[in-house]
């Protein structure tokens, strides 16, 4: 009897405070399984973000800092450049990303600071209730804009990950989604690939995942990844948008 | 033949293993768990393949999954 399947040893044995079906349970499971994999359990230091995942720290077996709102890139950059031996990640959902920390992830990666960016895109405001997030598809309902986002008002939702595609500092950008098993094989490829870039000190590294958010789009867990497969994956496509060999 | 355990007081009911099954191998319970959610079980485990996709889905890690020899998979995880 071999165990092929189980908690990986960088997470802790505490049952999570996510809804049921909320897909950041698996976000942490996958960047877990690659500290494991990659054996640097010990050097490495997470920057957790406000948002649901705010309370990352009790279920992740490594050092953790919390930043403060969006500046989670700049607690890392302080981290990575006063211990560049460390391995340094942040992990960071679209309210905190995209909206408030913009200029901070912009110019972490404008200015190539060595570390990774797990960033949750869930296309809402998780914590606080449902609110229009700046990753809001075009006529989704939430509890600010209950007639569907009105593009004309509002403008249309950032793509992150071909914004900073269009640095011209080197990167590893990539886009990968948890709505079903392979692509969550594919989104830990992903994130393996971007903790390899900063362990070889090449460049700065982000993995946008496609997330689920259950009870603020108001569907039950399955209902909602097949939302994210048939609205999501039109407006934010998936792929490598950019590596540190592109010139 | 695989195994699969599933912690009933670690599970939320979502039931994304659930729909993530190829063998259809797991229902929802109709008892409750500890925390009151209808928690999902092997009902027919003689049908599991071992491929993990129910413990890729699951977001709580409830899952663990055993074989005794050759592991069949999708894809490579």
């Amino acid at each position: 009897m071999v165990t092929i399947f189980t908690r990986p040893d960088s997470m802790f044995d505490t049952p999570t405070h996510y809804c049921p079906g909320c897909t950041h349970g698996v976000a942490h499971r996958l960047v877990a399984e690659v500290i494991d994999e990659l054996g640097i359990k010990d050097k490495t230091v997470g920057v957790a973000p406000v948002g649901c995942a705010v309370l990352i720290y009790n279920y992740m077996n490594t050092d953790f800092v919390e930043g403060s709102h969006g500046r989670a890139p700049a607690s890392a950059t302080g981290i990575k450049r006063s211990r560049p031996d460390l391995v340094v990640y942040t992990y960071q959902g679209d309210g905190d990303l995209a909206s408030i920390g913009a200029a901070e992830i912009v110019h972490a990666a404008n200015r190539g600071e060595k570390i990774t960016v797990v960033f949750i895109n869930n296309a809402i405001y998780g914590m606080t209730g449902g609110q229009m997030a700046p990753t809001t598809l075009p006529g989704q309902k939430t509890t600010t804009s209950p007639k569907g986002r009105d593009v004309n008002h509002i403008g249309y939702p950032i793509r992150m990950a071909e914004l900073l595609a269009t640095l011209k500092t080197p990167g590893y950008i990539v886009r990968s989604s948890l709505h079903d098993p392979y692509h969550i094989a594919m989104a830990k490829k992903a994130i393996k690939q971007a903790f390899i870039y900063q362990l070889e000190g090449k460049a700065f590294s982000m993995v946008e995942l496609l997330s689920t958010c259950p009870t603020n789009w108001g569907m039950t867990p399955y209902q909602a990844t097949q939302w994210l497969k048939e609205n999501m994956l039109q407006y934010y496509p998936l792929g490598v948008f950019k590596t540190p060999e592109d010139e | 033949m695989p195994n699969v355990i599933i912690d009933k007081d670690r599970c939320k009911g979502c039931e994304l293993c659930v729909h993530a099954c190829p063998q259809k191998v797991l229902e929802m319970s109709k008892d409750l768990n500890v925390k009151g959610y209808f928690y999902s079980k092997p009902v027919h485990p003689h049908k599991c393949i071992g491929c993990t996709m129910c413990a890729m889905m699951c977001p709580d890690t409830a899952i663990k999954v055993e074989v005794y020899g050759t592991r069949y998979r999708y894809f490579a995880y």
